[in-house]
């Protein structure tokens, strides 16, 4: 008799693919992403990404502005590091241009860069351990966020869109207890890296969700071109600073940690050891650099001291002209790509030799990173999804320019 | 290093190679889009070049030149650490270029980008569709002539939730508007 029972219900058990809309405001996915997975039970076949929402037309309002009046959109590329643009972008313009910087400029620039390095890590993590239920681990990833954007709020006047940078140098120069208030700071960076690890790194839940879990080949990261540390992971030492040193990462020691997987729990551990190192680089750094200029003193670029702006008609007339006509670029294009957050920030720029760009591509590590992710997704669990979106680190403003 | 990538570009693909130059650190060969595909493959494949990473795909609009545009492709060797750009130059009446999809996993995206913003079509992509901007956008926006304040048609509303990126494209391709692509 039981048989007859249960016939009927063999007979109606699903069995077709279901689609499942992931997004676009899904809240595991943080930014705004759309994902078309193709569903197996709890296994995902088919992954169809969509991105786009947050699209302000990065580029385009660039050919509108002047060279300088960039650096306020760059803020708001990656927004969890909003220096690396800056300088990226700076970097793009000033090869163009042909100018060099000043020393002391170049050591700051590595220093805030580094300081913007560890924001965008210690978020990561820190959502990343949100997102799998270690509330804590994120509080504490958070205050270290906090205390690395206080010292950024010291020196730029700002938290998070900082327009620090400039074309030929910077805003302003390191406050002067800069090195006492990163003391402060690095202890205690120092004290929740541990904790850190000490919550997550060998926490069972942590482990089974991380491990195994979003693998990628280092061939495939390579075709779809992955880098920073979703491409190190994997165990292609690739890193900009070190293979192509520019401002002074050439000067300075620091290690590039490598994954073996191409796992979560690789890149998660990347970005754990890349704290260290930055604390490592803004330390010698520190130590390194002397007192000087921190501006070009070229005048096509540099704008004259307010003095002489107020008391010599040349001063006026010069600052008027780099303010109204921009500075003028020479005609050329140029790639430029330097280290950012979450990969290779690359500025591909093409001038007609007057004050506003022709056009700007910037090379935007988020944008190239969701092409490949589906890779990363089909095969693996639903709830995969979620610890490997945190950990490929995709930043909205920088995916959907 | 600087010259010798063009070199070898030139040695091989002698006749495709319309120009080259060397400046400020970024090699670049301009040559004839009909055996683009070949070139980057040989430049991939071939051991003394191995640039096995496309670092980005890009077009310039210049707008009273002709030919219009200029597709730009930049390639890279983890293991050698080089660097080439690689410019194809396309006229506004035969706006493509031949798919580079089948040799980087990351050109999907990146011709589907470049399609988006300057309406630069590829020739054997599987799926060239818009990336950034909705499917129903009329125009291309990073054309110069596409001015920057212009304003979009209302999208009409989707009579009931589309459940597949299938069923999305048999919507537009129902009801093709000006910009999008036709099927």
């Amino acid at each position: 008799m039981a048989e007859d029972i249960y016939q009927p219900i063999d007979q109606d058990i699903h069995s077709e693919p279901m689609i499942l809309q992931m997004g676009p405001s899904h809240p595991a996915t943080h930014g705004t992403v759309r994902f078309t997975l193709t569903m197996e039970g709890e296994k995902v076949i088919k992954c169809e990404t969509e991105v786009g929402y947050l699209h302000r037309g990065f580029e385009k309002e660039c050919e509108e502005a002047t060279w300088t009046q960039v650096f306020p959109y760059t803020d708001r590329l990656n927004y969890v590091s909003p220096l690396l643009n800056n300088f990226g972008y700076a970097l793009a313009v000033e090869k163009l241009l042909g100018i060099e910087v000043p020393e002391r400029c170049d050591w700051i620039r590595t220093i805030m860069g580094e300081l913007s390095r560890l924001s965008d890590h210690l978020t990561c993590i820190g959502a990343g351990g949100l997102e799998l239920g270690a509330m804590t681990a994120f509080l504490y990833a958070i205050e270290g966020r906090e205390l690395v954007w206080d010292l950024i709020e010291q020196v730029t006047g700002a938290r998070l869109t900082v327009s620090y940078g400039r074309i030929g140098g910077l805003k302003d120069d390191l406050t002067p207890d800069f090195a006492e208030r990163w003391a402060y700071t690095r202890k205690r960076l120092i004290e929740i890296h541990e904790t850190t690890h000490k919550l997550l790194t060998r926490n069972r839940i942590f482990l089974d969700r991380m491990e195994g879990t979003g693998v990628i080949t280092p061939e495939m990261g390579v075709s779809y071109g992955y880098t920073g540390v979703c491409l190190r992971s994997t165990g292609v030492a690739y890193d900009v600073r070190k293979d192509h040193p520019y401002f002074k990462y050439g000067e300075v020691d620091f290690d590039v940690p490598v994954g073996k997987h191409g796992d979560n729990m690789d890149r998660y551990l990347c970005r754990m050891e890349e704290v260290v190192q930055s604390i490592r680089i803004i330390d010698q750094c520190l130590e390194k650099m002397k007192p000087g200029p921190i501006n070009t003193d070229d005048p096509r670029v540099a704008l004259p001291n307010k003095e002489k702006v107020y008391n010599t008609i040349e001063g006026m007339i010069s600052h008027f002209k780099i303010i109204f006509e921009g500075v003028q670029v020479p005609a050329g294009e140029v790639y430029s790509y330097t280290e950012g957050g979450n990969g290779e920030l690359g500025f591909y720029i093409v001038s007609n030799g007057t004050g506003k760009p022709w056009k700007i591509h910037v090379r935007s590590p988020s944008l190239i990173v969701m092409g490949g992710i589906h890779k990363l997704f089909e095969g693996g669990l639903l709830a995969d999804i979620i610890p490997t979106f945190d950990t490929i680190n995709m930043i909205g403003g920088e995916c959907d320019k | 290093m600087a010259k010798k990538l063009i070199d070898f570009v030139k040695k091989h693909f002698g006749d495709e190679v319309l120009d080259s130059h060397s400046r400020l650190g970024n090699d670049t060969v301009v040559v004839e889009r009909k055996r683009l595909p070949e070139i980057i493959e040989r430049l991939r494949d071939d051991d003394a070049t191995q640039m096995n990473m496309l670092r980005a795909i890009t077009c310039v609009d210049y707008l009273h030149r002709e030919p219009r545009f200029e597709v730009v492709y930049i390639l890279y060797s983890i293991a050698k650490k080089h660097m080439l750009t690689v410019r194809v130059v396309v006229s506004e009446d035969d706006c493509n270029v031949p798919t580079i999809e089948h040799l980087y996993g990351a050109a999907a995206w990146m011709e589907r980008e470049v399609w988006d913003m300057y309406g630069v079509t590829f020739e054997g992509h599987p799926d060239l569709r818009r990336v950034l901007l909705y499917e129903e956008f009329e125009g291309h926006p990073l054309r110069k002539d596409y001015a920057k304040q212009a304003s979009q048609p209302r999208v009409e509303l989707l009579g009931k939730e589309r459940d597949s990126v299938e069923e999305f494209n048999q919507y537009v391709k129902g009801k093709p508007s000006e910009g999008s692509r036709q099927a």
